[in-house]
């Protein structure tokens, strides 16, 4: 056993109003540089959707992810030495359209343009040339709240096997958001796939990162990463990806989209794992049997013989503390109510998803509806979200898992239900889903009430790791005696030179120039 | 030497080597000892991947080719290839092997170039230093290509005297002991070509091209995962670098 902590996260679909608050706090924090004006390290996707990139879910178009070879582990995109051979031209890299061609709009028309009689337009312009678009055909977001027609829609991998025909009628629609960052992987394709080995994980958190100074552009990591969460920057060159907000998370502080979620549907929080059944666990034959190996990589951080490992490993013990009040490790397996996503790419994701409840499809007071003996959980097939597509979504499509977790949050607002309105403790519903009286309390707690010290539990990293003598480096930082506390970049550079702002319209907008703020751009 | 030793041609072919070389080495390390942030391929696939697929394949594999042909052909021993072959067989080598790979580099390398100036994308986002080089690299190519009718002609009339000429000119450049004499009656659109291929070494730390430095063979006995920790009482064992976190 060789134990190791992860920060890892879940996100509760059942909560997520698909407001965009993540996507754009972390846009504003990351990505609002020139060469990823494209990127969005956090999107919220509407599905069932083809989503951003295009099918990025669909892996015998991108071969991103892990796959069996003679029961060994492989990248689906081939070994090394076929990134080798494709270094040149990757043959899976997806191009930027199929994210979308950023653009801006050029304000300053609004502004300029002389009197006429027709209102001025803002046209679009492209941030990669700073030429006008003509139509904009593709967005980040293109499906927002089922947009686009359900023939293009439906083209979702995860409709697979359930039925695009039926769920193309209007009174079969469904629909459900999906917010999405790295997952931080246990079994990272990414690292795996990068030939200069720029890409890391770190050991004491499990964030994996990319080091800008090693990346050398090879690109195999965008298209070897199944849910494309790596992505190129097409100015600076190199590859960047979610950093999982590592210096607020080394501070104690929750990253910044799990802070700035309104609906409160984040969690962040430590888990222990043995890192010695990576291999074994990703490996599994069947595809359905992932999401229960996953579920046993964890190690029970209250477990007197984890603890001592984890501290055998130089493990500190306010770690070990949040690992044991960790929200992720109670919904992943002590209620069993959050998946990963898509296990089947064998990565072992640590972004685990609460799948959403839906509303029943037949009204209750027709006496309609088909429910579990206890008379309050409807039979699975009665939601209108189809469980077999939310099993192809969290469980390579293992229905049992889903449906069991579906009724342990439905057996909960009964509970809570008749204790609040009736007055009444009615523990029928939870004991037909193997729930305690206790348990539903504390989903409760943590899933409707969802306070902030329970959704982030985040130890602070110890830096004094870093250092031999912490004494002597006092008052020695902010300053150095190099060109490393500067940008590095000199005026009279030989080197090519990085230009640094996004593509703006050229046109200027009057009060721009007045601006004491803009003056002298 | 001649007897001016400060003519024209002992200056390009007797300094402007060093010239070269010494900039592409130390320029190369100080680049990468400095600016390792701008140390990379630079491509541009994501931007438009239509012909990546053939030009780039063509064009690099095209380019590798040569350059080991040329590093071979020219840096070997003559005794060691007088022992393998006779002087005009090499020739025909180096005629065949570099009509095809300079076709395979020419093609891919034209595609690229129309890539560069005239897909809107590309050209727009391209910096100087990104054209130039391009187009340097296609004139020596060029230039290259149009060497072998010249040396058709002599192997022709049995004549291998410029390939061993210019074998013994860079191998005195490598011995430190600049023979410029050497090539001094090859035929000038090799003295051209030269010219322009030293050159290639002069800017190649100012551009892209330091991504050949970098060419990542160690992928292949590397293994997949790596870990890296910050504990410094692990720092200076493999642990800081950790290839073994997975046994794949």
């Amino acid at each position: 056993m060789k134990v190791r902590a992860q920060f890892a996260f879940i996100f509760n679909l059942d909560k997520c109003i698909g407001c965009h608050t993540c996507s754009v706090t972390c846009k504003n924090t990351w990505t609002n540089r020139k060469g990823v004006e494209y990127v969005w390290f956090n999107n919220v996707e509407s599905k069932p959707g083809i989503g951003y990139p295009k099918n990025w879910e669909n892996q015998e178009k991108w071969k991103g992810g892990w796959t069996l070879v003679n029961g060994k582990l492989e990248l689906k995109s081939g070994g090394r030495l076929s990134k080798l051979i494709n270094i040149f031209s990757n043959p899976d890299l997806p191009q930027i359209d199929d994210y979308y061609e950023p653009f801006t709009y050029n304000y300053a028309r609004l502004q300029n343009a002389p009197l006429s009689e027709a209102a001025p337009t803002a046209r679009p312009v492209s941030q990669i040339t700073g030429e006008s678009i003509e139509k904009i055909q593709w967005g980040p977001n293109w499906e927002d709240m089922m947009g686009g027609e359900w023939s293009e829609r439906s083209v979702d991998k995860n409709m697979d096997g359930v039925g695009r025909d039926i769920y193309g009628q209007f009174e079969k629609t469904f629909h459900m958001y999906l917010p999405r960052i790295c997952n931080h992987c246990l079994n990272p394709a990414c690292v795996a796939s990068c030939p200069s080995g720029s890409l890391y994980k770190r050991e004491e958190d499990g964030i994996v990162l990319v080091d800008q100074d090693k990346c050398r552009g090879w690109r195999m990591c965008m298209s070897s990463c199944p849910y494309k969460k790596v992505y190129y920057n097409w100015e600076s060159g190199k590859a960047e990806k979610c950093i999982a907000c590592y210096p607020r998370v080394e501070n104690g502080l929750a990253t910044i989209c799990s802070e700035t979620c309104v609906g409160r549907i984040r969690y962040n929080g430590i888990i222990l794992y043995d890192a010695d059944r990576i291999s074994e666990l990703a490996s599994v034959t069947n595809e359905q049997d992932l999401y229960e190996a996953q579920c046993s990589i964890f190690l029970d951080p209250n477990d007197p013989k984890v603890i001592a490992a984890a501290q055998a490993e130089g493990i500190n013990k306010d770690w070990i503390t949040a690992a044991q009040k960790s929200p992720v490790y109670k919904m992943a397996i002590d209620w069993k109510i959050a998946f990963p996503l898509h296990p089947e790419f064998r990565t072992l994701p640590m972004v685990w998803y609460v799948p959403p409840l839906s509303p029943v499809a037949n009204a209750i007071d027709q006496g309609k509806l088909k429910t579990m003996p206890d008379g309050v959980i409807p039979m699975s097939g009665e939601m209108r979200l189809p469980v077999k597509y939310l099993a192809n979504l969290m469980t390579a499509g293992k229905e049992a898992p889903i449906v069991l977790a579906l009724n342990r949050m439905i057996a909960m607002r009964s509970y809570q239900r008749m204790k609040r309105v009736e007055g009444v403790v009615n523990t029928k519903a939870l004991e037909a889903c193997g729930m305690t009286e206790e348990m539903a309390q504390d989903m409760y707690r943590y899933l409707a009430i969802a306070n902030y010290e329970d959704r982030f539990v985040i130890p602070t990293s110890h830096e004094e790791e870093r250092l031999d003598d912490s004494h002597g480096h006092q008052g020695q930082n902010g300053f150095t005696f190099g060109n490393d506390s500067s940008t590095g970049i000199s005026k009279i550079t030989l080197f090519p030179r990085r230009r640094k702002e996004s593509m703006e319209p050229r046109e200027k907008a009057p009060m721009a120039a007045d601006s004491p703020f803009t003056g002298d751009r | 030497m001649n007897e001016s030793v400060f003519s024209l041609h002992n200056v390009l072919f007797g300094v402007y080597p060093y010239v070269c070389l010494a900039v592409f080495g130390i320029g190369s390390w100080l680049r990468f000892d400095r600016e390792q942030y701008g140390w990379k391929s630079d491509s541009s696939q994501l931007l438009s991947k239509g012909s990546m697929r053939w030009a780039s394949n063509l064009f690099h594999v095209g380019v590798l080719a040569i350059f080991g042909g040329h590093f071979v052909g020219l840096l070997t021993p003559h005794f060691v290839f007088a022992a393998v072959m006779p002087d005009i067989t090499h020739q025909y080598v180096a005629i065949t092997a570099g009509s095809i790979f300079g076709a395979l580099a020419f093609i891919g390398g034209t595609i690229l170039w129309f890539r560069r100036f005239f897909n809107p994308r590309i050209s727009l986002t391209s910096r100087w230093a990104d054209k130039f080089i391009l187009t340097w690299l296609m004139i020596t190519l060029i230039l290259g290509i149009s060497t072998i009718p010249v040396s058709l002609g002599h192997a022709g009339h049995g004549d291998p005297r410029i390939v061993t000429a210019l074998a013994e000119w860079i191998q005195s450049i490598m011995y430190l002991h600049p023979n410029p004499a050497y090539i001094e009656g090859v035929d000038t659109v090799f003295k051209i070509h030269l010219l322009f291929g030293m050159t290639v070494f002069l800017v190649f730390p100012f551009t892209r091209m330091v991504h050949i430095w970098s060419a990542p063979i160690g992928y292949l006995a590397r293994s997949y995962q790596i870990v890296r920790t910050k504990r410094l009482k692990y720092m200076e064992t493999d642990r800081y670098d950790q290839h073994k976190p997975i046994d794949m």
